[in-house]
């Protein structure tokens, strides 16, 4: 391509810095709104009064942090676990698909902060309506993913397969789940996203713990800097859990890389 | 080796009935290389998977090795126009792939089959790429591993749909030539679908003609023109040419005006 910028759109350094750069300056400039336009800390808090409330008590909000990270990997470990078998079925059988298809899409189109109060009354405070809910948003995109990426699969490696008398099984674990792995995990980026945003909605709701009622109760209390590091924090989480899932890709699958 | 009698094949698709093949009569003896040629559509791929036993003849009979065939056989083997490379497995892992689904024979063990992938890949020069992944090969190296993994297990027939197609010329020959020299010393019978009238007069012993609407064995010509023979360049460049023109006004012909060219048949 062309040689300007190159150093920027190659070397490893640049592509380490520049995210940073960008979050430096992002944050440069919410500090500056806050001091130009002397806002209020109640409506929006520096980035100093939020690292400040977060130095106060940091052992609170870690542990609420964990609660939060529990419930989204039991949740997405859950609708990993749920998921992919409905996937294999839904390929493996066109009936299924049209009995199931129309159900997984209904329970998707339901608003699921609708139901968080509804998980309360039938599970609990406890951390398991929450697992629920993580479940309940983020088992969509991994069932999508898995059936498409299974059906994609080549014919001539079908085939093959079937010129090799491969029984059912094998057509299924060793050729088809493998060649869907890459949009598999297209499926599990987009869900991880959505697993932290569901734990903290059910959070919102008839919770002790966790950062969603950090932020619910701090709201009350007009503690907004409060609020602002909870929200930091689940980003900060959101992020290494994403980029975890993108190590782990780059991991298992380094056939997955060249042939985009 | 290979008998068919009788076979059509009628596909009840979307878009209505289609009369695939009909009337197919054609016995392969054993060791013999057949060539098929024909139009586009007219049944080629599909009388290949009649043998291969992937798709079962609307009517007619079948066999292989003297037993009607009722599904995929260990001793046949389907090779692709295009590679089929299982992505995420490396070159010696492909080759193995047959052996590891269905098994091998009983009295070769699978480190005999995995010295046997060696010996193929270096027959076919690509010693030194066992361990590497498909997407690291060039189409024509794909098409050598593909052609190892349909060896694998020394096949007594070996079926070939286009197998060189996507190849550029020069690796066409070799490979061609490699297919010759294998087929003479495993004693393997095939049957090969090409587009290329040189190919198929090249390589076989039998060059069948395939007409279209229904798929009928329009002839079958006799190549006795002595082996090894190459393409590109040749000392038999003269008989090669004759049969050629021949085969080419039988492909050119309409359904209607089906004439004969008697002086141009051998
Ligand atoms: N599974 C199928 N369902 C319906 N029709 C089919 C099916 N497979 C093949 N056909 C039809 O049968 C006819 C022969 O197809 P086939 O693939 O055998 O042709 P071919 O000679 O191999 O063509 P090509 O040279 O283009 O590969 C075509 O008209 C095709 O549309
Ligand atoms: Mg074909």
């Amino acid at each position: 391509m062309s040689s300007r910028g190159s150093w920027l759109t190659t070397s490893r350094t640049a592509a380490v810095l520049l995210p940073v750069v960008g979050l430096i300056a992002a944050i440069g400039l919410w500090w500056a709104a806050t001091v130009v336009f002397t806002i209020e800390p109640f409506l929006l808090p520096s980035p100093l009064d939020v690292v400040e409330t977060f130095l106060e008590q940091p052992g609170y909000l870690l542990k609420e942090t964990g609660v939060s990270l529990l419930e989204t990997m039991g949740g997405f470990l859950l609708a990993i676990v749920v998921g992919v078998p409905i996937a294999l079925l839904i390929v493996r059988s066109a009936v299924l698909e049209r009995l199931v298809y129309p159900l997984l899409l209904g329970v998707n189109a339901i608003p699921k902060i609708a139901i968080a109060p509804l998980l309360v009354v039938w599970m609990g405070f406890g951390m398991f309506p929450k697992v629920v809910m993580v479940l309940l948003v983020c088992f969509f995109p991994i069932v999508i993913s898995t059936a498409t990426g299974m059906k994609s699969t080549p014919v001539e490696l079908v085939e093959l397969l079937r010129s090799l008398n491969a029984s059912r099984s094998q057509e299924y674990f060793k050729l088809r789940l493998t060649y869907a792995m890459p949009q598999i995990f297209t499926g599990l980026k987009v869900a991880i996203s959505l697993a932290v945003i569901g734990s903290v909605i059910a959070e919102f709701v008839g919770a002790q713990a966790g950062l969603g009622y950090v932020i619910s109760s701090s709201g009350q209390s007009a503690d907004t800097a409060l609020a602002f590091a909870a929200i930091t924090l689940l980003s900060i989480m959101s992020i290494i859990l994403f980029y975890g899932l993108v190590l782990l890709e780059q991991k298992l699958l380094p056939w997955a890389q060249e042939t985009r | 080796m290979i008998r068919l009698d009788g076979v059509g094949q009628v596909f009840e698709g979307r878009g209505g009935r289609v009369q695939a093949l009909d009337g197919i009569d054609l016995h392969v003896r054993q060791n013999e290389f057949v060539t098929l040629i024909g139009r586009s559509g007219c049944g080629k791929s599909t009388l290949l998977r009649l043998i291969a036993g992937l798709l079962p003849p609307t009517y007619g009979g079948v066999e292989v090795a003297g037993e009607p065939v009722t599904g995929p056989r260990r001793d046949v083997s389907f090779m692709f126009q295009r590679p089929a490379l299982l992505p995420w497995r490396s070159v010696i892992s492909n080759v193995m792939l047959p052996v590891e689904i269905s098994g091998g024979d009983s009295e070769r063990s699978k480190s005999q089959y995995r010295d046997r992938a060696h010996e193929l890949l270096d027959l076919v020069g690509l010693k030194g790429f066992e361990r590497r992944l498909p997407h690291e090969l060039s189409g024509g190296m794909q098409q050598r591993v593909s052609l190892c993994r349909s060896l694998i297990r020394s096949p007594k027939v070996m079926l070939m749909d286009e197998p060189f197609s996507a190849l550029d010329a020069l690796t066409r020959t070799e490979l061609s030539a490699e297919l010759q020299r294998i087929q003479m010393e495993l004693a393997t019978t095939i049957v090969f679908v090409t587009h290329s009238i040189e190919e198929a007069v090249v390589l076989a012993d039998r060059v069948a003609v395939l007409t279209p609407r229904p798929g009928r064995l329009r002839e079958i010509v006799e190549i006795d023109i002595p082996r090894p023979r190459s393409l590109g360049q040749n000392a038999h460049l003269a008989d090669v040419a004759q049969i050629s023109g021949h085969l080419h006004g039988l492909l050119a012909e309409r359904p209607h005006d089906q004439v004969d060219v008697p002086e141009a048949r051998r």
